[in-house]
C-alpha cells in the first residue's frame, strides 16, 4: 500500500481519516471491507474509484454513519464519528445518493427545504432562513424559478441537481456523492463540475465515487483506487491514476496519454 | 421574504380561482368548511321530522334540545374524531412505510381490531372500555405482524410486499372474526358482532366521546407537530439519516400515535373502511405532496367526510344504515373516479 494512504496529502489536513477498518453486513459471510485505511483531506475533490462490488458505496454509507463498523475506526474533522450528535451529523455530512427514490409528487423547493432538516428541530417547520438557503440552493444548480415544479415532471438531469440542491441547502462540511454523474447528460454534467469545484473553494470536502476515471482525472485532487474491500493506492491523480496502478484495479489493460496536460484515460 | 416574492421564486405564476387560495390557505379554508359542516349537522336528523330541524327548534322544544345536547351532539364529535384519526393515520402510514397505497383497512389494523373485539364480545361479553382496549391491542398486533411478515419476504417490491402481507394478515383475522360469528350466540352475541364489525356509531354517549378524547387529540396532536418531519421520513433511509433525523425511531413515534388514535376510534365505531385510504390521497390532490400542509387537509377532510357519511346514516333511512358501508361505499366511488381523473403514481 502506499505510504501516502496514511499520510494524506500532503500539507493538508486530513477531513476523514478511517483507520482498520473491517464491514460485513448482517449475517452475510462475505466481508465488504477488510481493515481499510484512508485518509481523506480537507477541502478538495477525493475520487474513490474501483470496480463493481468493492465497496465504494459500503464506504460511503459507514462515512455517514448509517452502517456501523465491525471493526476500526472513523475520525470526522478530528472527532471520533460516534461523539455527533445525529443533529450535528447532519450538519457536518451531507448525501447524494446514487438512485434516490421519492415516493410522494414533491414540489422543487419543498423537496430542497428538506436539506434544512439539521436545523431544525424535530416538531419545527422550515422558517425565513430555510427558504432563503434553499433558494440559494436552487440558484446555484440553476434551478431558480422551478422551485414550484413537481418532481416527477423533471428530466433525469434536472432531478439530479433537484437532489444536489437539497443537499446544498444542508450546507454541509463533508459532501458525500455516489456516482453523481452517472445519469447527465454533457450540459448537466458540466454544470454539475462547475458546483462541485465551487464548493470546494467555499473549502467543503468533497468525497465522491466513480465509474469514470476521466472524470476523477479532471476534477478529484486526491484519487483512491478500491478493490476487494481495501484500498489498493490512494494519492494525487498524477501518481494515482497510472496505466500500471489502473490495470492492476480493475484487471483489464488500461492506457493513459497526455492531452493537453490531460489525463485521458482508454482501456486498450 | 414576503409572500409575493416567495411565489416569485416558486415560478412567477398568479393563479386566481378556488382551487388556487385551497392550495395557499388549505387549512383555513377547509377549516371553516368544518366548522360549518360541524354546525349544519346539528340539524340534520329525523326528529321532530326526517332530514331537518330548524334552529329555532331548539329553543321552542325542550326534547329537541335534549336529543341534540344528550345524543346528537357527542355523536357528531365521535364521528369527527373518527375521520380525523382515520386519515391521519392514513397519511402517517403513507409517508412512513413510502408507500401511497396502504391504509389502516389494508395493513392489518382493522380486521385485527375486529378480531380483538369479537374475541372480546363471545368469550368476556365485555363492553366498554375492555373490549376497546382488546381491540386497540389486536389492531397494534395487526399492524405489527404485517410489517414484520412484509420483511422478512425476499421477493419483490416493498410497497407489493407491504401489501401482500398486509391481505395475508387481515385474511387470517377475518378468518378468526368468521369462526367467533358461527360460535356467536345468534340472539345476543351475533347482532353485536355484526353491527360493530360494520362500523357504526349509533348509541355513542359523551362517556364514549371523553374515553376516545385521550387517545386520539394526544395522537393528533404528535402526528400535527411532526407534520414537517414526515416528508423527511418519506425519503429513503440514507437520506434521511444523511439530514440528521433518526429515522428508525421518528418513524416509530408517529407511527404509535397514528395507531393509538385508529385503535381508539376502531375500538368505538367499529371497522369503517376507506377513509385512510382515500381521504390523504384527496389531501395531497388539493394541497400538494408536502405533509406541512397535507396533513391537516387530510385530518380536516377525514373529519368532515365521516361527518357527513354518519349524518347520512342516521337520517336517510328511518332505521340506521352502518356507517362503514356508507363510507366504503361513497369512498370507493370517490376513488374510481380519482383513479380515472390522473394515475395515481406507484413505483418499484
Amino acid at each position: 500500500m502506499d505510504q501516502t494512504v496514511l499520510r494524506g496529502h500532503t500539507g493538508t489536513k486530513n477531513m476523514i481519516s478511517v483507520s482498520e477498518l473491517s464491514f460485513s453486513y448482517n449475517g452475510a459471510k462475505r466481508t465488504i471491507l477488510k481493515d481499510l485505511a484512508l485518509a481523506i483531506p480537507q477541502g478538495v475533490i477525493t475520487a474513490i474509484l474501483g470496480p463493481n462490488g468493492s465497496g465504494k458505496t459500503t464506504l460511503l454509507r459507514l462515512l455517514l454513519g448509517v452502517l456501523r463498523p465491525q471493526q476500526g475506526r472513523i475520525l470526522l474533522a478530528g472527532r471520533p464519528q460516534g461523539s455527533y450528535p445525529r443533529r450535528d451529523m447532519g450538519k457536518l455530512v451531507g448525501l447524494v445518493p446514487q438512485d434516490e427514490h421519492i415516493p410522494f409528487d414533491f414540489s422543487i423547493l419543498e423537496y430542497v427545504l428538506l436539506g434544512r432538516a439539521p436545523y431544525l428541530g424535530t416538531l419545527a417547520t422550515p422558517g425565513e432562513d430555510d427558504y432563503q438557503a434553499a433558494l440559494d440552493a436552487l440558484r446555484t444548480t440553476g434551478l431558480s424559478g422551478m422551485g414550484a415544479r413537481p418532481l416527477p415532471n423533471l428530466s433525469g438531469g434536472e432531478r439530479q441537481l433537484a437532489v444536489v440542491a437539497r443537499a446544498l441547502a444542508q450546507q454541509p462540511r463533508i459532501l458525500l456523492m455516489d456516482e453523481p454523474t452517472a445519469h447527465l447528460d454533457l450540459s448537466n454534467k458540466g454544470r454539475l463540475l462547475t458546483i462541485m469545484r465551487d464548493l470546494v473553494a467555499q473549502g467543503v470536502t468533497l468525497v465522491l465515487t466513480t465509474h469514470d476515471p476521466n472524470l476523477a482525472a479532471s476534477v478529484a485532487g486526491y484519487a483512491v483506487l478500491m478493490r476487494d474491500g481495501q484500498v489498493l493506492h490512494a494519492g494525487p491523480p498524477e501518481t494515482t491514476l497510472t496505466a500500471r496502478k489502473l490495470s492492476a484495479t480493475y484487471e483489464v489493460p488500461v492506457q493513459v496519454f497526455q492531452v493537453d496536460g490531460r489525463r485521458i484515460i482508454l482501456l486498450s | 421574504m414576503t409572500a409575493a416574492q416567495r411565489a416569485a421564486a416558486l415560478g412567477g405564476q398568479s393563479r386566481a380561482g378556488w382551487r388556487a387560495a385551497l392550495r395557499r390557505r388549505p387549512t383555513l379554508i377547509l377549516g371553516l368548511l368544518f366548522l360549518l359542516v360541524l354546525f349544519l349537522s346539528l340539524f340534520v336528523g329525523r326528529y321532530p321530522a326526517p332530514y331537518w330541524m330548524s334552529p329555532a327548534t331548539l329553543w321552542e322544544d325542550d326534547m329537541a334540545r335534549q336529543l341534540v345536547l344528550k345524543l346528537r351532539l357527542p355523536r357528531i364529535l365521535t364521528a369527527c374524531l373518527l375521520g380525523m384519526a382515520l386519515s391521519a393515520c392514513g397519511t402517517v402510514l403513507q409517508m412512513i412505510f413510502r408507500n401511497p397505497l396502504v391504509a389502516p383497512g389494508l395493513l392489518g389494523v382493522s380486521q385485527g381490531a375486529a378480531f380483538g373485539a369479537a374475541l372480546s364480545i363471545v368469550f368476556l361479553g365485555a363492553s366498554g372500555l375492555l373490549r376497546q382496549g382488546i381491540a386497540a391491542l389486536f389492531a397494534c398486533a395487526g399492524l405489527a405482524l404485517s410489517y414484520f411478515l412484509a420483511r422478512r419476504v425476499r421477493y419483490g417490491g416493498w410497497i407489493l410486499r407491504l401489501i401482500l402481507s398486509g391481505i395475508a394478515v387481515s385474511a387470517l383475522f377475518a378468518a378468526g372474526v368468521g369462526l367467533l360469528k358461527y360460535l356467536a350466540d345468534p340472539l345476543t352475541e351475533l347482532p353485536e358482532l355484526v353491527f360493530w364489525i360494520l362500523g357504526g356509531l349509533w348509541g355513542v354517549t359523551w362517556t364514549d366521546f371523553v374515553y376516545l378524547l385521550l387517545p386520539v387529540i394526544a395522537g393528533l396532536i404528535i402526528v400535527y407537530l411532526m407534520r414537517w418531519r414526515l416528508n423527511l421520513l418519506s425519503l429513503d433511509d440514507d437520506t434521511g439519516f444523511s439530514l440528521g433525523a433518526s429515522p428508525g425511531k421518528e418513524r416509530t413515534l408517529v407511527l404509535v400515535a397514528a395507531v393509538v388514535a385508529t385503535a381508539a376510534v376502531i375500538s368505538v365505531a367499529g371497522v369503517v373502511g376507506w377513509i385512510g385510504l382515500l381521504i390523504p390521497h384527496v389531501a395531497r390532490r388539493l394541497t400538494g405532496a408536502d405533509a406541512q400542509r397535507s396533513l391537516p387537509a387530510a385530518i380536516l377532510l377525514g373529519g368532515m367526510f365521516a361527518l357527513i357519511c354518519d349524518d347520512l346514516a342516521r337520517t336517510v333511512l328511518p332505521g340506521e344504515i352502518p356507517l362503514g358501508i356508507l363510507a366504503s361505499f361513497f369512498g370507493a366511488i370517490l376513488f374510481m373516479a380519482m383513479m380515472l381523473s390522473k394515475n395515481i403514481r406507484l413505483q418499484r
